[in-house]
């Protein structure tokens, strides 16, 4: 059988395709399908050609095979150095064998090509920095995620995400009301406590335009109300757009190009819609990743950067309290050992190693900060980076992962490790329930929130 | 045989090396794509140009480099390797004179003992790199039979030349082998993995703009390789 009900090569398009597929739990029958489903190896042929240029033809031609870059993958060390788990031999036998046969491969490559791409690599580009000749397989392992997604050998969860933003512009079914609904809602619930919180929705000409995680609606709508209470407290002239506030991508993990650059789109269009000053993003790593770092490019922007300068949410509350907008009362300060996890979509991806220091410098009492080892843009990946978290099929494979991190957190001694992403915040929930070291987690906003200074005109009245 | 690889083959490999090396370096650039590799190169040529140097540099200091520092035995080898394999074929005395002969210039030349050491540092670093390939794991699985050609075609003007140096046996004979192997080795270059000579620069300088310019270069510190 070539093409499946729900396994198939075509993205999925519509709202009741969506629920369709989403109704098979767990995927039952969509990865049964996938056991038959035809490789159309023309048209992935014919895909390389196009596409796999220069930089990725000369990567795959010229590894040394000298092996160093094994050492720089979590996943290899993880799984007792298991040789196929070096990322030199991931990428040659999976995209290397793909040029040399010329496309002419069948589904049970196709198979083992899916699970190399995502459950042996999170695209976290640390081997690419330890490579002499500058290969980073993470690049490329994107890339065959979008040869396996054109050839409809995707994850069931990536495949429903990719969908989402196809149908909703959003990671999961949160239309725009639910979004504006929800962030009204909350707000109103804080407005006793703060007085004045409002959520400006749809300003034109503002300083900030927030974009979120629709995660945050559905899940954890208390963050939309911290967002809010934060940009209230430091005096802010924010906005939120009614349309175009989701910042995330799963089209980016599920390898589901064009997804992306709908995607993307869509928020630059309220960008330009509503011409603030700046774009704020949430803590979110890959979002940042998406719609900062590579979707400039997805929408065909030459200068690389999205239509009005964009930041990180950390990038925002270190301005803040660098420039006393947001104060924090010193008796506050976490006084707990603390450490804090280095994201690889805005750390190792975007630079943003410093900022975050700078914050804990605000937040947690001196003396009480823990670096991990190793940190910064040496940082491992949390271990459900690049979709991994998602992806019932990989849960084993991801919950092995998560010992790295596991064992970076155990050997601070820190009490709590501060994750200013969503995809590392939910891996380290994950691995306190899955090995129970008695670890807390947070995002910076509940913590600001609960040390930061309200100035007199802003509390409320007796 | 020596007049005839002394003369119009020193010629001919020489030039297939120098163009096909050019060659690759310049499609390399050409073949570069902002849209396709999203970087957007051409926009910020100055922070580009910074990050590749930065790059480039970093990864030619023995211990330059975390990935250098974490694998230590591995360095020592490579370098012992490289650092002769570029600067004996270059600057050896016999070479320049020979330089000399045919084009009338030559280049500074290595003290003898020194370039002895160098070409001993070569040989003896390709048996451990040729061992590592057989003893780790890691490596093991990724090597293949076109990694120990590629090996044995670099170091066999070295192993020849010291022969030949040493006047073990027939020097007529083994200078001959050595002219053969270098000259196989200069055409052999442009097509293989030995192209790595210039593409180690280029694909280092492209990793370089994209860090330099899209991922943080532009943030502040740059990159700690």
């Amino acid at each position: 059988m070539p093409e499946g009900k729900f396994c198939n090569k075509k993205p999925v398009e519509t709202e009741e395709e969506l629920k369709a597929l989403l109704g098979d739990t767990g995927g039952k029958q969509y990865y049964q399908e996938m056991k038959s489903l035809d490789v159309d190896q023309d048209l992935l042929w014919k895909t390389i050609q196009n596409t796999l240029k220069s930089r990725m033809k000369t990567w795959l031609e010229i590894c040394a095979h000298c092996g160093m870059c094994a050492d720089s993958c979590f996943l290899y060390l993880i799984n007792d150095q298991d040789p196929r788990q070096v990322p030199a031999y991931k990428i040659q036998s999976t995209l290397g064998e793909l040029v040399k046969r010329k496309g002419k491969v069948d589904n049970e490559f196709m198979h083992m090509v899916m699970e190399t791409a995502w459950a042996k690599c999170t695209c976290c580009n640390r081997c690419g920095m330890y490579c002499p000749h500058g290969i980073d397989m993470g690049v490329m392992f994107g890339y065959v995620r979008g040869l396996c997604y054109q050839q409809g050998f995707v994850p069931w969860e990536m495949k429903i995400g990719a969908g989402m933003h196809r149908v909703y512009r959003a990671q999961m079914d949160v239309t725009d009301e639910d979004f504006v609904e929800t962030f009204e809602w909350m707000v109103e619930e804080y407005e006793e406590d703060y007085p004045g919180l409002e959520v400006p929705v749809d300003k034109e000409g503002a300083d900030i335009l927030y974009t979120v995680n629709a995660r945050e609606v559905k899940h954890y709508p208390e963050d939309l109300a911290e967002a809010a209470i934060l940009f209230h407290l430091a005096g802010e002239n924010w906005t939120v757009p009614t349309s175009g506030w989701e910042q995330t991508s799963l089209a980016m993990f599920a390898g589901d190009w064009a997804a992306c650059k709908m995607q993307v789109e869509h928020v630059y269009a309220a960008m330009e819609r509503l011409k603030p000053k700046r774009m704020v993003g949430t803590e979110c790593g890959h979002a940042h990743r998406a719609t900062v770092v590579e979707g400039p490019y997805w929408a065909g922007r030459s200068t690389g950067k999205p239509p009005v300068e964009s930041i990180h949410y950390v990038e925002w509350l270190a301005e803040a309290l660098r420039e006393g907008k947001l104060k924090i009362d010193p008796s506050k300060r976490l006084k707990i050992p603390v450490t804090l996890q280095d994201s690889c979509n805005y750390v190792r991806n975007n630079g943003l190693k410093d900022i975050t220091r700078e914050i804990m410098s605000y937040i947690v009492e001196p003396g009480y900060f823990v670096e991990m080892s190793p940190n910064r843009e040496h940082n491992y990946c949390c271990g459900g980076g690049g979709g991994f978290n998602g992806i019932g099929l990989f849960r084993p494979q991801r919950n092995k992962a998560l010992i790295t991190k596991r064992d970076q957190i155990l050997h601070t001694g820190a009490e709590m490790v501060i994750a200013p992403c969503h995809n590392c915040w939910d891996a380290i929930r994950d691995l306190e329930e899955e090995y129970k070291i008695g670890i807390k987690w947070s995002f910076l906003k509940p913590l600001v929130i609960s040390m930061v200074e309200i100035p007199e005109h802003l509390k409320p009245k007796e | 045989m020596y007049d005839f690889l002394t003369g119009p083959m020193f010629w001919l490999s020489l030039g297939i090396f120098l163009i096909g090396m050019l060659v690759r370096f310049v499609l390399y650039f050409r073949g570069l794509s902002w849209q396709l590799d999203r970087v957007a190169y051409k926009a910020y040529p100055f922070q580009g140009f910074k990050g590749a140097l930065n790059s480039i540099v970093k990864w030619l200091i023995p211990f330059g480099t975390y990935g250098w520092r974490k694998q230590p035995f591995m360095t020592v080898i490579f370098f012992g390797f490289h650092i002769g394999a570029v600067l004996v074929p270059l600057f050896l005395l016999a070479h320049n004179l020979v330089l000399k002969e045919k084009i009338g210039i030559s280049l500074i030349t290595l003290n003898p003992l020194l370039a002895d050491i160098l070409t001993w540092a070569v040989i003896v670093s390709a048996v451990f790199l040729a061992l590592r390939r057989i003893a780790l794991p890691e490596v093991r699985i990724l090597t293949t039979w076109y990694d120990y050609i590629i090996l044995l075609l670099a170091v066999a003007p070295f192993i020849t030349g010291l022969v030949a140096r040493y006047e073990l046996g027939s020097y007529t004979f083994w200078l001959t082998v050595h002219i053969l192997c270098g000259e196989v080795l200069l055409i052999a270059a442009p097509f293989t993995k030995l192209s790595h000579i210039v593409l180690f620069f280029a694909s280092r300088a492209q990793l370089g703009m994209d860090y330099g310019i899209k991922r943080g270069g532009m943030k502040g510190k740059g990159m700690a390789w």
